[in-house]
């Protein structure tokens, strides 16, 4: 690990200030600048020692959690997660469980005990792929690490890659469970930042890699998160989280999928689907949500929405059975969802 | 102890023993109240931390990039924890900070400035009367090698002390973050088992 500057922050606005120094951030890219903010650290730290991400300057902001970042609320408005919330605390609330089932599960499944205590929700969603060949150094391919050094996994060990939202620079797959979630539920990122406060869908935080995958989100440098909120909704109650991997804990995804369905009698009054383990960022499935919209939830349905999810799907040479298994992962949400008693 | 005190007793401490590091670039501009709580902006200069460890208190020097893992082990001659990974996949280097369970390898020492800390040599009683957890790990015989027990127990005690050591699925779940690579599970769980109403007594 390089060494760097350290300081300890107590709230938002000192965060900001020690990010940029009092002045304006001139880098690009939240993830690449010199500066990072520290959470739970188990992304940050992990990355610094393979010396894939060189921080020249870290700055705390664990002490957030004693300001409004780390609350969780619930109201007839919603759910609103502090961004310095733990994966633990959010997975364990009663009222997250209940209402929102998809994303206590999903944070739940992730990681291990010691992880969730430590990680951030906001750090969590900012998480960088276990590509191999970006986590590795001695590997000079990777357009993520170094824009315009190639891709090492196009034509390497590709078998934990993306097929969706994948492009010819890079194919690393979007690792984490709780985006999901996120992504599903139509939540909002509450964002603060050198320039002022602001908020966006949370379907337009991830970046497709396209030809800058070194540019994994729309954060600018110093802009933190403080929290997400995520709307009330007649399909929240009936959601889950179905998650496959190779051992059964303490693993990332292979195939994920995350669904809230509202159901009328035997139709689909309302459906969202969002998949992991399988796109190169949170993917929401439209086309498989627009095949069931309205439509009798049946075999056929179900079967012909999977093929939609997956109708873009590009696989290379070890990751073609992610098309199959993320299909057959989606069908089996889709009919677990249907049954749930709520 | 709240957590105004701590920021109190932090900021104290910091007043203290950081003021020479203070920067200037980053307390300039805006004033007092946007100021970092600590700073170190010589990356070269040692950093200055208080750590309360299985109750002791250990003022300590360091380069900023020092784990709490090798504090632990390195600065504070404190071996039980383990660096398996060195990297959050094994769980040997588990410490329980304000009694909950994290990885040591990947907290910053720095970070756990002002913290309590417990590792494994921080559970028998001073008598040396061991922990229903410590003990039921040899009475199951929990182990082989012993690498990843320091770090099993913690876990463990914390696994029962969240409510989550129920039924063994929910066992083996909880304890999924501890990798042993001799495969003491099924006695790891028989362990916990007799350990949850013990610890419940105590
Ligand atoms: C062995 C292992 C297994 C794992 N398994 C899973 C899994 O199965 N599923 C899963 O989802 N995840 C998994 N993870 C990933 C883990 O969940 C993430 O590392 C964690 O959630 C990151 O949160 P953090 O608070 O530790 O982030 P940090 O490491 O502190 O920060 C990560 C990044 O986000 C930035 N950042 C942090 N907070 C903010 C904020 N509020 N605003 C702006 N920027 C911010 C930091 O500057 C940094 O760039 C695993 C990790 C490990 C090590
Ligand atoms: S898939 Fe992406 S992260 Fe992996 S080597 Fe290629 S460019 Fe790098
Ligand atoms: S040494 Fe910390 S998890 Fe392996
Ligand atoms: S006892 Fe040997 S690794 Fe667990």
């Amino acid at each position: 690990m390089r060494p760097f500057q350290f300081a300890r922050v107590e709230d938002v606005k000192a965060a900001i200030h020690a990010h940029t120094g009092g002045g304006r951030a001139d880098d690009v890219s939240a993830s690449n600048s010199p500066n990072q903010y520290l959470a739970g650290g188990t992304t940050l730290l992990d990355l610094m020692k393979l010396d894939v991400m060189r921080a020249a300057r870290v700055i705390d902001i664990n002490a957030l959690q004693q300001t409004n970042s780390g609350k969780i609320e619930f109201s007839s408005k919603g759910l609103r997660l502090g961004a310095m919330v733990r994966m633990a605390q959010a997975a364990d609330h009663p009222d997250v469980r209940k209402h929102f089932p998809v994303i206590g599960q999903a944070l739940q499944l992730a990681a291990s005990a010691q992880i969730r205590n430590m990680a951030s929700l906001g750090g969590n969603v900012l998480q960088r792929t276990r590509c191999s060949y970006f986590r590795d150094t001695s590997y000079p391919n990777c357009n993520k690490r170094i824009p315009g050094s190639g891709c090492a996994a196009l034509d390497g060990f590709n078998r934990s890659h993306a097929v969706l939202g994948v492009s010819d620079q890079c194919i690393a797959s979007y690792p984490g469970d709780f985006a999901q979630a996120l992504l599903a539920l139509d939540a909002r990122v509450e964002i603060d930042g050198p320039t002022g406060a602001r908020e966006i869908p949370f379907a337009g935080l991830h970046r497709p890699p396209g030809k800058t995958p070194h540019l994994e989100t729309t954060l600018a440098p110093a802009e933190l998160i403080t929290a997400f909120s995520v709307p009330p909704a007649p399909w929240a109650r009936r959601s889950l989280f179905l998650k496959i991997r190779d051992r059964e804990s303490y693993e990332f995804a292979l195939a994920s999928a995350a669904v809230a369905l509202e159901l009328d009698g035997g139709t689909v009054k309302q459906v969202r689907i969002a998949l992991g383990g399988v796109a190169a960022l949170p993917w929401r499935a439209k086309e498989a949500e627009a095949q069931l919209t309205g439509r009798q939830l049946d075999e056929q349905t179900i079967e012909s929405a999977a093929t939609a999810a997956f109708a873009q799907a590009r696989a290379r040479e070890h990751n073609a059975f992610k098309v199959e298994l993320g299909k057959r992962a989606l069908v089996r949400a889709l009919h677990q969802a249907a049954a749930l008693e709520i | 102890m709240t957590d105004q005190t701590r920021g109190w007793s932090r900021r104290n401490l910091l007043a203290t023993s950081i003021a020479s590091t203070v920067s200037v670039t980053l307390l300039g501009r805006s004033g007092a109240e946007a100021a970092p709580a600590t700073v170190q902006t010589n990356p070269r200069d040692p950093v200055n931390v208080t750590l309360r460890v299985n109750g002791r208190q250990h003022r300590l020097s360091f380069d900023v990039r020092t784990t709490l893992l090798d504090a632990l082990r390195e600065h504070m001659g404190l071996t039980g924890s383990k660096k398996g990974c060195d990297h959050g996949q094994c769980g040997a280097c588990t410490v329980l900070v304000n009694d909950r369970r994290v990885l040591s390898c990947l907290t910053l020492a720095a970070s756990a400035d002002g913290q309590e800390v417990t590792t494994i040599e921080g559970l028998a009683q001073s008598d040396g009367s061991l922990h229903p957890m410590q003990q039921a790990f040899i009475d199951h015989d929990a182990f082989q090698c012993g690498y990843c027990t320091p770090g099993q127990i913690l876990s463990a005690v914390a696994c029962v002390k969240e409510g989550h050591a129920g039924v063994d699925v929910e066992i083996r779940e909880y304890m999924s973050g501890n990798l042993c690579r001799c495969a003491a599970y099924p006695n790891i769980v028989d362990a916990i088992k007799q350990a949850r109403p013990k610890m419940k007594e105590a």
